[in-house]
């Protein structure tokens, strides 16, 4: 509670004596949503470099990344974020579902314990972020507890959030049932890995700058 | 006639109910502590309420330092179930406000699993369906 009261008075002070720069924008979501994809779709764009490596099998973001001064423009205007890229948070962990995937034993609890440091690593970097965008894959179904635990708390940190419904390119994909999941925040569509609809996202993205 | 598929052999299956009035006075970490105890013991936790937003980060994040320590804990399920008040009429709204704050989020129920029991938890706005591994 300390620190959400701390976090609030700081952004308070911030957004009273200093203009916002390095803006410190976090991806968070459920594993396998596409946050590093969006991450490195955006560095890419701007940066022409990527921020981590992407995979089928879940949790292959394990430790937080980042990507400090990326610069993006959009209509004349251009903004700097730190680039916080997370790991997926989730409620389970068994190392037998990464074996599934092709994990030799040793290393599939190797990478359990790991996303088990990674989720915690992820809620502790809640109360440093100025803006969230949370990654949600489209062809999931949105109502998990995962997602709405996120969303709770940046709302109880009062971090500005862009809800991103991710993986369009999908047969699966329905931006209508996240939209309504989530009908107080903007919800904008995307395929990260393919690129589609990135200028609604840039568009989405200085909207969410403003109310930092 | 459609026949009807068998059901598998359930071995036995353990709830418990923890009513708001036992975890109000509860300060974070013992009531997580509390739910996660329960939960070890292979229990699926019906919490009367739900946890603030604060609590269900803190439940996680205690729940992947267990499944780090606990040799077969996987991990949990949780889903909140609350009352879909949309549609419904001001005075309705009202009365779901008015027991809020007699009784904290007692309109709500939280049911919390261990993942080796519940395989999933599937929700949509208005039924949650375990799905039992």
């Amino acid at each position: 509670m300390l620190k959400i009261i701390r976090n609030f008075s700081r952004r308070i002070l911030q957004s009273i004596f200093k203009k916002r720069d390095n803006i410190k924008l976090g991806f968070y979501g459920p594993p396998n949503a596409g946050k590093t994809s969006l991450a490195n779709r955006i560095c890419k764009d701007w940066t022409g470099q990527e921020i981590g490596k992407v995979s089928g099998i879940p949790h292959e973001t394990r430790s937080v990344q980042i990507k400090e001064k990326v610069e993006i423009k959009y209509k004349g205007k251009s903004l700097v974020f730190k680039m916080v890229d997370t790991p997926g948070i989730a409620t389970k962990i068994d190392y037998e579902d990464f074996i599934k995937h092709g994990l030799k034993r040793k290393e599939a609890k190797k990478r359990a314990k790991e996303a088990t440091q990674g989720i915690i690593e992820s809620i502790k970097w809640l109360d440093d972020m100025d803006a969230v965008i949370v990654v949600i894959d489209a062809s999931e179904n949105p109502y998990s507890q995962v997602n709405i635990t996120i969303i709770g708390n940046l709302v109880a940190r009062k971090i500005p959030i862009l809800v991103v419904a991710n993986k369009i390119d999908l047969k699966k994909a329905n931006i209508k049932k996240v939209e309504s999941a989530f009908p107080e925040y903007d919800v904008v569509g995307i395929s990260a890995k393919d690129g589609i609809n990135m200028d609604e996202f840039y568009e989405s993205l200085f909207k969410l700058a403003k109310k930092v | 006639m459609k026949k009807i598929k068998k059901l598998g052999k359930l071995k036995g299956l353990r709830l418990q109910v923890l009513p708001y009035s036992e975890v109000q006075e509860l300060n974070i970490a013992q009531r997580v502590k509390k739910i996660l105890g329960l939960v070890l013991e292979n229990k699926i936790v019906i919490l009367q309420g739900r946890l603030r937003a604060e609590e269900e980060a803190r439940l996680i994040e205690d729940t992947m330092a267990l499944v780090d320590h606990v040799k077969s804990f996987r991990g949990i399920e949780l889903a909140v179930i609350e009352p879909d008040l949309k549609d419904q009429s001001m005075l309705v709204k009202m009365k779901h406000g008015i027991a809020k704050r007699l009784i904290g989020e007692g309109n709500s129920l939280t049911v919390i699993g261990p993942a080796s029991i519940i395989k999933e938890i599937k929700r949509d706005p208005k039924k949650i369906e375990l799905l039992l591994g």
